[in-house]
């Protein structure tokens, strides 16, 4: 069947097996392998997407739920060839390993950041608590969202914070 | 047809900043990866491409009586159906025993044993056809109990694993015997503790399911670019069971959703081969999340007993261990396993007598071999309980007790080598032990920040602190006289601007742990010099570098990108210095260790020279926690820990190595287990196969100890393995000290802290 | 391409439309968060034929109230329970969704569907039991409304017709302290070993509680206010649990028991 949907702005369409998932349209027929197919069952968030501005599990949409709506995965977070900061953030604090589960991670944590510019310690982890990394044990991740939410309040406008503050990744480990 | 190259999205260029050793220079695969852009093994499309899928036995032990494929044969999309009749060579293969068929024939002998392969246009109609593939059993009773497993009809009559040198044991199922047999085991303590511990199966959860695209070169050989941890050891194995020589199959390194371990066996690599080479068409294989569980090996499940000596001047006289692994169905590399658990069964300390003996058995359970540790997670998980036992008893403190009977140099193994080189033990306790630890937080808390979580179980009643400690260690590199060895290779050109750009070709294969990092920053240190690029890995640009597992990689590769370089270097000085456009230096050079020897297969003791292993690496752990005492759950709050590294090539990845080997023995601690029923895997799942979520894991404050290896380039150890291995032995201690319970088997369950 | 066994998906725009597939499809599975169907379809469990997709019914959407009755439409997700308004109302049920799944399983499943599949598991029943929840089922003929608990029939069963679609579900809030507790192994993302919403509602001088994968349905449990010491107890023995993967019938049966004891301090201080 046949679905049009629009994605990282831009509109597409597909010819789907009617029971595939988004995350499967994705990958395989809209060349958006970005988003990852860790368990396909909504237990390890590594195919989170924005669906109208929602972050989901791409994996446990149906492609035709798709049909008429917006969705963003992580391919489309930058704009015109820059990274996002989240993205920034990720490759700087040292947040990547395998990578595998990174872009789930950063669109979550863009996700957060638009709701939530300066979340505390255990809001973060709570968000983030539906993306499994098994690489990292999480804790460079936390200082990658850290150091994103400092920079956006850098660059939001009459931003008063401290440049520095929240936004040094310790390197040993930051207690929280 | 000229092979196609798989595609894949291309990252838009920017400047990469490699730093140099020593510096926490961002990786240079940074950038793709959180673009999204970073091709996987699961991310490949090739033209024309035909996915696979794999028929799996429903039953863990079974006779094949017949398979029936035409009706598979005849469904839409559908171009091939094979079965051990078409593997057109070697009809096994294996790590270290070629005892595992590619495709079953006669018997199958673990649930989820390959028996067809499938190749359709699209993967619904290649699980359509799978599941339409007649396959008539008939079930045999499964051995589930390696204790048993002597007494019971052996699953491999043909003992692959006998003779090599090992121990002579001639009971069916015996994968290894060994025996380490150090100074007077007789010798008695003032005190002496006992106590027997068990480890379930750990599964290795990389989150990157097996993937690979197999390409036929049109003229009879292979291109397959798979997620693996030994680009040639694959193609070794591969080859013959295709019936080629090894240049015509060419492995290529996709990019790696992690390993652990869990990569070292082959998944894919034979079966896409052969469909693809049958078909003549790509062939994309790629497992769901339950066929990734049962689809490789996992840690070995353990039953171990201990019993240590000691004088009341604090010093240890005897340890004695029996130890039995469950290796399940197939070899894998469980007689390395097996060998690391004896000899590293007495822990960091300095024993001068022991009886050590560890065997390892065939069962129908699921096959175990490599995960990260190796063998002594689980040792060391016994040994620190039996410290803490010991300590107790002889009326020391803890930590005062380990640090009194650090291993240091000149000491001797129970397997008679002496501590040469960098091991600072009680350097790494007093380190750990010095770190601060938190004071206990204030009620009232929001849930997440007390055992429970957001399950909201409780506000405070209940719970109780308590704070662990442990000490644990393990080699580095390969061990007992296998060849260890890496090689890699350099080129060096002008650009059009006249600067000088080199190129690294290295088999080592990047699986999340830096590896690539490394080798770029040993370039750019060797070189001085700005341009260094990393090519894509395969068999067919430069010789084997060893697998990435054993800790040994960084060691490896840096010591062989480094002689490399050294030539490189001397030649440019030949020339003058410089080189023009067109021009280049292009050097291969293999690295080795120093050599192993091995172990005497009655005693234990390293025969025929003096080191079985070339060097260790400890680490010590102290964990906070909090426990539910009336639930039985539990908060890691804390984990402080102090690790021996010889030299930090990259400091924040080295935290970061340190940090994801917490967390995976906070799993195996608490909440890990492959549960099995028959042999039947029944949480093949993310649903019931835990693993650590950001709500689980503690900050980790962590020292580097920088003692430096003599032997290793620039100094520089391992450091993948000794948190995982150390992570496990020191929550348990500390839910011990909360919960007053002796919580000898992990994961621990709520049940058992609970008291029912 | 040809792929068999054959699956379609139907996508109404109207309740009027659902039901009107409904009744030509009976056999059709309805599909709106998808948290529980995907699974099924991503590891070939399940092949349906027809899939009704109800992502774009409005009708199925948000909540309302009239005279002090909630009526809590089916495609309510876990998300919009635990916004502050209507968390004021049910907090029991804002509890509840914390624990499920993680963040992206809590924008997307709902209400409905956690009623449709019936689990003995599942996070939004024992809340909705203990504040006496009916359940609005409409087909293409007319409504009716049941209690939630004559609702669960059995371990993945409902009451639910083949021609029906889960459309509401209405409770008068009790107003009545309340909370939810669930256990499970690991801090986040658990599917309950077992749970538990308890009320105390000092108006009717009773105590409600609910427990959740203690026995083949989530189940209702009262006592009066001054039956309190006791009420641990009963519950545990109301309760029959199983051994399975997440855990045996004894832990079950005893964690109930401390939950129970916890709950009523929570809301009788």
């Amino acid at each position: 069947m046949k679905i049009d949907l629009t994605v990282n702005g831009e509109k597409r369409d597909a010819d789907v097996w009617a029971g595939e998932s988004l995350l499967y349209t994705l990958r395989e027929q809209l060349g958006l392998p970005g988003s990852k197919n860790a368990c396909e069952q909504g237990e390890c968030g590594s195919c989170s997407v924005l669906l109208d501005g929602k972050l989901v599990c791409a994996c446990l949409v149906l492609a035709a739920q798709a049909d008429g709506h917006e969705v963003v995965t992580v391919e489309g977070l930058g704009e015109e060839g820059e990274l996002h900061r989240v993205q920034e953030a990720f490759a700087e604090t040292g947040a990547v390993q395998c990578g595998f589960c990174t872009p789930g991670l950063i669109v979550a944590t863009v996700a957060l950041l638009e709701e939530k510019p300066d979340p505390t310690d255990d809001e973060v982890r709570e968000a983030l608590s539906g993306n499994l990394c098994r690489c990292t044990g999480y804790a460079k991740i936390f200082d990658a969202v850290r150091t994103a939410a400092a920079a956006g309040a850098e660059t939001s406008a009459g931003a008063e914070t401290d440049a520095g503050a929240g936004g040094e990744a310790a390197e040993n480990g930051a207690s929280y | 047809m000229s092979t196609p190259t798989p595609e894949t999205a291309q990252a838009p260029a920017r400047k990469l900043e490699i730093g140099r050793v020593g510096e926490s220079a961002r990786r240079v695969d940074a950038i793709p990866k959180v673009a999204g852009e970073f091709a996987y093994a699961s991310d490949l499309f090739a033209a024309e491409m035909l996915w696979g899928h794999t028929v799996r036995s429903p039953h863990a032990h079974a006779l094949i009586r017949a398979i029936d494929t035409s009706k598979a044969l005849g469904m839409p999309g559908v171009h091939a159906v094979l079965t051990h009749e078409d593997v057109p060579g070697a009809k096994r293969y294996g790590l270290e025993f070629q005892d595992q068929p590619v495709l079953a024939f006669e018997r199958v002998r673990y649930y989820g044993e390959p028996v067809a392969i499938v190749a359709a246009e699209h993967p619904e109609q290649a699980r359509r056809a799978a599941e339409a593939v007649h396959v008539e059993y008939e079930e045999l009773d499964p051995i589930t109990d390696p204790a048993t497993a002597p007494d019971r009809e052996a699953i491999h009559p043909e003992a692959w694993t006998q003779g090599h040198g090992y121990r002579d044991d001639p009971r069916p199922n015996v994968v290894r015997s060994i025996v380490i047999r150090h100074g007077d085991p007789d010798a008695q303590g003032d005190v002496s503790v006992e106590g027997t511990y068990e480890l379930g199966i750990q599964d290795q959860a990389f989150l990157g399911p097996e993937s690979g695209l197999a390409v036929p070169d049109g003229e009879g050989g292979v291109d397959i670019y798979v997620a693996t941890q030994w680009l040639h050891v694959d193609r070794d194995q591969v080859a013959p069971c295709l019936g080629l020589t090894p240049n015509r199959v060419r492995i290529h390194l996709a990019g790696v959703g992690g390993a652990f371990g869990g990569r070292e066996d082959l998944s894919m690599q034979i079966h896409g081969a052969m469909l693809a080479l049958h078909t003549n068409r790509p062939v994309k294989f790629v497992y769901n999340r339950e066929e990734s569980f049962v689809g490789h090996i996992h840690r070995h499940p353990a039953r171990i007993w201990m019993e240590h000596r000691g004088n009341r001047d604090g010093k240890l006289v005897a340890v004695h261990a029996k130890i039995l692994l469950d290796g399940g169905a197939y070899a894998s590399s469980s007689t390395a396993v097996t060998s690391n658990a004896a000899s590293f069964a007495c822990g960091p300390y300095a024993v001068p007598n022991a009886h050590i003996e560890a065997e390892c058995m065939y069962t129908n359970n699921p096959p175990c071999g490599a995960m990260r540790g190796f063998g002594s997670v689980q040792s060391c998980f016994a040994h620190e309980a039996q410290m803490d036992k010991l300590a107790d008893a002889l009326g020391i403190g803890r930590i005062d007790f380990r640090e009194r009977n650090a291993l240091g140099p000149g000491d001797v193994l129970p397997t008679g080598q002496i501590v040469t080189g960098s091991f600072p033990v009680a350097d790494v306790i007093k380190r750990c032990a010095e770190i601060p630890i938190p004071e206990p937080e204030e009620l009232p808390r929001d849930p997440i920040r007390l055992p429970g979580g957001a399950g909201n179980t409780t506000r405070g009643e209940g719970v109780r602190r308590g704070v662990g400690f442990a000490v644990g260690f393990k080699n580095i590199c390969y061990s007992e006289g296998f060849d260890d060895f890496c090689a890699a290779r350099v080129r060096l050109f002008a650009d059009a601007d006249g600067e000088l750009v080199a190129e690294v070709y290295s088999a080592a294969a990047e699986v999340g742990q830096g590896v690539v990092n490394v080798m770029a920053q040993v370039a750019r240190t060797e070189l001085d010099i700005e341009n260094v690029v990393v090519a894509p890995h395969s068999t067919d640009a430069v010789a084997s570098a060893g697998s990435s597992s054993a800790s040994r990689q960084t060691w490896m590769t840096a010591g062989a990108v480094q002689l490399a370089c050294q030539e490189v270097r001397s030649e440019l000085a030949r020339r003058g210095g410089k080189l023009e456009l067109g021009d280049e230096i292009d050097a291969e050079r293999v690295y080795r260790h120093a050599r192993t020897f091995p172990l005497d297969p009655d005693t234990g003791q390293v025969v025929g020279g003096d080191k079985a292993h070339v060097a260790f690496a400890c680490s010590a752990m102290r964990v906070v926690a909090e426990v539910d005492v009336e639930l039985g759950l539990t908060r890691v709050v804390w984990i402080g820990t102090a690790q021996d590294v010889g030299r930090a090539i990259n400091p924040q990845a080295v935290y970061g190595q340190i940090e994801g080997g917490t967390a995976q023995g906070l799993g195996l601690a608490l909440m890990e287990e492959i549960q099995t029923k028959d042999g039947l895997i029944t949480n093949a799942s993310f649903t019931d196969y835990l693993i650590p979520t950001a709500l689980d894991m503690p900050p980790v404050v962590s020292e580097l100890v920088e003692d430096p290896e003599p032997d290793a380039p620039y100094g520089a150890k391992g450091v993948g393995e000794p948190p995982t291995v150390v992570s496990t032995a020191a929550i348990v201690a500390a839910l011990r000290a909360g919960t007053g319970r002796d919580l000898t088997r992990v994961p621990v369950r709520p049940d058992e802290i609970v008291g029912l | 391409m040809d792929y068999a066994p054959r699956v379609d998906v139907l996508t109404p725009h109207s309740l009027e439309e659902a039901l009107a597939l409904k009744a030509e499809h009976p056999d059709a599975v309805p599909i709106q968060g998808g948290t529980d169907l995907m699974v099924e379809l991503n590891f070939d469990r399940a092949r349906p034929e027809t899939i009704l997709n109800l992502n774009e019914v409005a009708e199925l959407r948000g909540w309302t109230r009239e005279n002090g009755t909630l009526r809590l439409c089916s495609g309510l997700t876990y998300a919009e329970a635990m916004e502050p308004e209507l968390a004021g109302l049910l907090p029991a049920l804002a509890e509840a969704s914390r624990t499920v799944g993680s963040p992206q399983i809590r924008m997307r499943g709902t209400i409905g569907g956690n009623l449709g599949t019936a689990s003995p598991a599942g996070d939004a029943l024992p809340p909705l039991l203990v504040e006496d929840a009916e359940v609005e089922l409409a087909n293409a003929g007319g409504t009716r409304t049941l209690p939630v608990s004559e609702f669960l029939v059995g371990p993945k069963k409902s009451a639910l017709a083949d021609d029906e679609l889960i459309v509401a579900v209405r409770v008068m809030p009790s107003k009545a302290r309340q909370t939810f507790m669930k256990v499970g192994p690991r801090n986040a993302m658990v599917i309950a070993v077992c749970s538990l919403a308890l009320s105390a509602d000092r108006e009717r001088e009773e105590l409600r509680a609910a427990f959740g994968s203690a026995g083949p349905v989530p189940a209702l449990v009262t006592a009066s206010l001054s039956d309190a010491e006791a009420f641990p107890e009963q519950v545990a023995a109301a309760s029959s649990p199983i051994d399975d993967v997440r855990g045996t019938a004894a832990y079950r049966r005893h964690a109930l028991k401390v939950l129970t004891a916890r709950a009523l301090e929570r809301v009788l201080t």
